[in-house]
């Protein structure tokens, strides 16, 4: 199949193909030292999957691959293949940016840049050359809305967005990254840095983007993925140990080291 | 066990203490003396000559009509030329080394000779501008000739100024902007300058008002001593105020030490402007994230 039927087949969203990144034998160092091993794993469109584990078990570097923000640190290589929409990522014909408009990311600690709001949710929209004032109106309603933070800001959106509270800063980045209608979303333990009730609004907003955006979300709260996620993914040293549906995972893990981890006895 | 806490040795640390207060106290008065001493000397000589008429005229032969114009405007324009010259360098270079450039051994090396460069003499300097600009590039003893030799000598310290603010742009607000599919230009255009832009003017006005100060490298690529017209154009002959200062000082005549006095209180105030501003602007854009 060539790359431009499937293109076509997908923006007439009569996918048959159930996996938007298909990640195949994927190692990844960090100079010499390795710091994923033999990833095999295909994400589903349209679905939350979580990627739990300890500290350091490579979640984050999994996840930063996705886009290839990982590119970002120096003297990182690669082997294995990861497809997305059935491409190579890591294929020379890939324009990183336009993977990284399509796959769009938000980050642990809540990152908005020192503009207004309106500003920073029509960053993405303005550098992909859109300029026209009523479009961008638009486009930053719609994506504050469907980040559920339209109300609380509508009335002050020429004010800088680090005069928000933490949660707030979250749901503008989120909406900042609606604003480009990526696919994908790519989640950074993005509830960390926030408090409960801020994080169990995201969480629900998390629950009503899964309709139209697949998201992947890293976190080390397992019951934070055992809440919203469909899928869950444990990770341990680098490895992907168990990967298969969230209520599966949690209630009748297959490894032990699965196992271990979800009740408690390290991690 | 319980530990012996002797009153007495506790006594005498709390001694060593203020001795070394008194004696830090002291140093710090030591330099503050001198700068008042030089201060009032030059106040003292200086005041009585400067008047409207040293502002506006001419070097002259008598003490009375002598001035400062030339001076004041061929660094002004000086300045004007070096300023645009030795920032864009300067940014562009550190914009390459922060942002572009690869992090390996050749980066590094560019890295130490760019802050080696910061301390090299200015007459060296000097000296480069004279083989290169007045004499291989035939400009001659020219306005653009000094203005080239002094960004040269302050480029160093503009690249390392302007490096440090771009390093102190958080990293995660450039991720959030690459992460949406921002090339690195539109990153550095849009996100980081923006940001960096009070640390890099700081650095250029600190830098500028060194420059502005300096004697030795323009002496050798030809600033004249005495002139009287002011610069028409970039080839035209020149002065600055730190040179005429130092002719009236080489003179035998008492009276014109006064006359430097006063040329020294005019450049002292000129450089006083020029660090109050690089504060206001430290002041009004500090502590944004």
């Amino acid at each position: 199949m060539t790359d431009m039927i499937s293109n076509q087949q997908n923006e007439n969203s009569a996918i048959d193909d159930q996996y938007i990144f298909d990640i195949h034998d994927f190692n990844l160092w960090y100079g010499s030292d390795q710091a994923l091993y033999g990833i095999n794993m295909g994400i589903e469109k349209n679905k939350i999957t979580a990627v739990i584990g300890p500290s350091g078990c490579g979640k984050s570097t999994l996840l930063k691959t996705l886009n290839r923000m990982i590119e970002m640190v120096p003297n990182v290589n690669t082997s294995g293949s990861i497809k997305y929409d059935n491409a190579d990522i890591f294929s020379k014909k890939q324009m990183v940016e336009d993977l990284r408009t399509q796959v769009g990311m938000v980050f642990q600690k809540p990152n908005p840049f020192p503009k207004s709001i309106y500003d920073n949710v029509a960053y993405g929209p303005r550098i992909h050359g859109i300029k026209k004032k009523k479009v961008l109106d638009e486009i930053v309603e719609k994506s504050l809305r469907g980040a559920a933070i339209w109300d609380e800001v509508k009335d002050r959106l020429n004010q800088n967005a680090y005069g928000l509270s933490g949660g707030q800063q979250q749901r503008v980045c989120i909406a900042r990254c609606l604003a480009i209608e990526p696919n994908v979303i790519l989640m950074d333990e993005p509830t960390s840095a926030l408090d409960p009730i801020s994080t169990l609004k995201i969480e629900e907003l998390i629950k009503e983007l899964k309709d139209k955006y697949t998201i992947v979300i890293v976190t080390h709260n397992m019951q934070q993925a055992a809440r919203i996620s469909d899928k869950t993914a444990f990770m341990l040293t680098g490895e992907l140990v168990e990967f298969t549906d969230t209520d599966t995972l949690f209630s009748n893990p297959k490894d032990k080291r699965t196992e271990d981890y979800i009740t408690g006895r390290f991690g | 066990m319980q530990i012996h806490i002797s009153k007495s040795r506790m006594k005498r640390r709390i001694a060593l203490n203020s001795i070394f207060r008194i004696l830090f106290f002291l140093a710090t008065t030591i330099g503050l003396v001198f700068l008042s001493l030089l201060l009032i000397r030059i106040l003292n000589q200086g005041l009585g000559y400067l008047t409207i008429d040293f502002l506006r005229n001419f070097p002259a032969p008598y003490v009375e009509e002598a001035g400062m114009f030339a001076g004041i405007i061929g660094s002004l324009f000086l300045m004007l030329l070096t300023a645009p010259i030795a920032i864009i360098l300067g940014v562009s270079t550190a914009l390459y080394l922060e942002e572009y450039a690869p992090k390996n051994r050749f980066t590094n090396f560019i890295q130490v000779n760019v802050q080696n460069l910061a301390g090299v003499p200015s007459i060296v300097f000097g000296l480069l501008g004279l083989t290169f600009f007045v004499y291989l590039f035939q400009m001659g003893y020219t306005l653009i000739a000094g203005a080239l030799t002094m960004s040269l000598l302050i480029l160093p310290v503009i690249v390392v100024a302007a490096q440090e603010a771009i390093r102190s742009v958080p990293k995660e607000i450039k991720e959030a902007s690459i992460g949406m599919g921002a090339t690195k230009w539109q990153t550095i255009w849009r996100i980081v300058l923006p940001a960096a832009v009070p640390g890099i003017l700081t650095g250029s006005i600190l830098a500028l008002s060194r420059a502005i100060g300096e004697t030795a490298p323009l002496l050798i690529v030809g600033a004249a001593t005495a002139i009287y017209t002011i610069p028409d154009s970039m080839l035209s002959k020149y002065t600055v105020m730190p040179i005429q200062i130092y002719s009236w000082t080489s003179r035998p005549q008492e009276e014109w030490q006064f006359v430097a006095g006063a040329g020294i209180i005019v450049l002292l105030v000129i450089l006083l402007c020029m660090n109050a501003i690089a504060v206001w602007i430290r002041n009004k854009f500090q502590n944004r994230y």
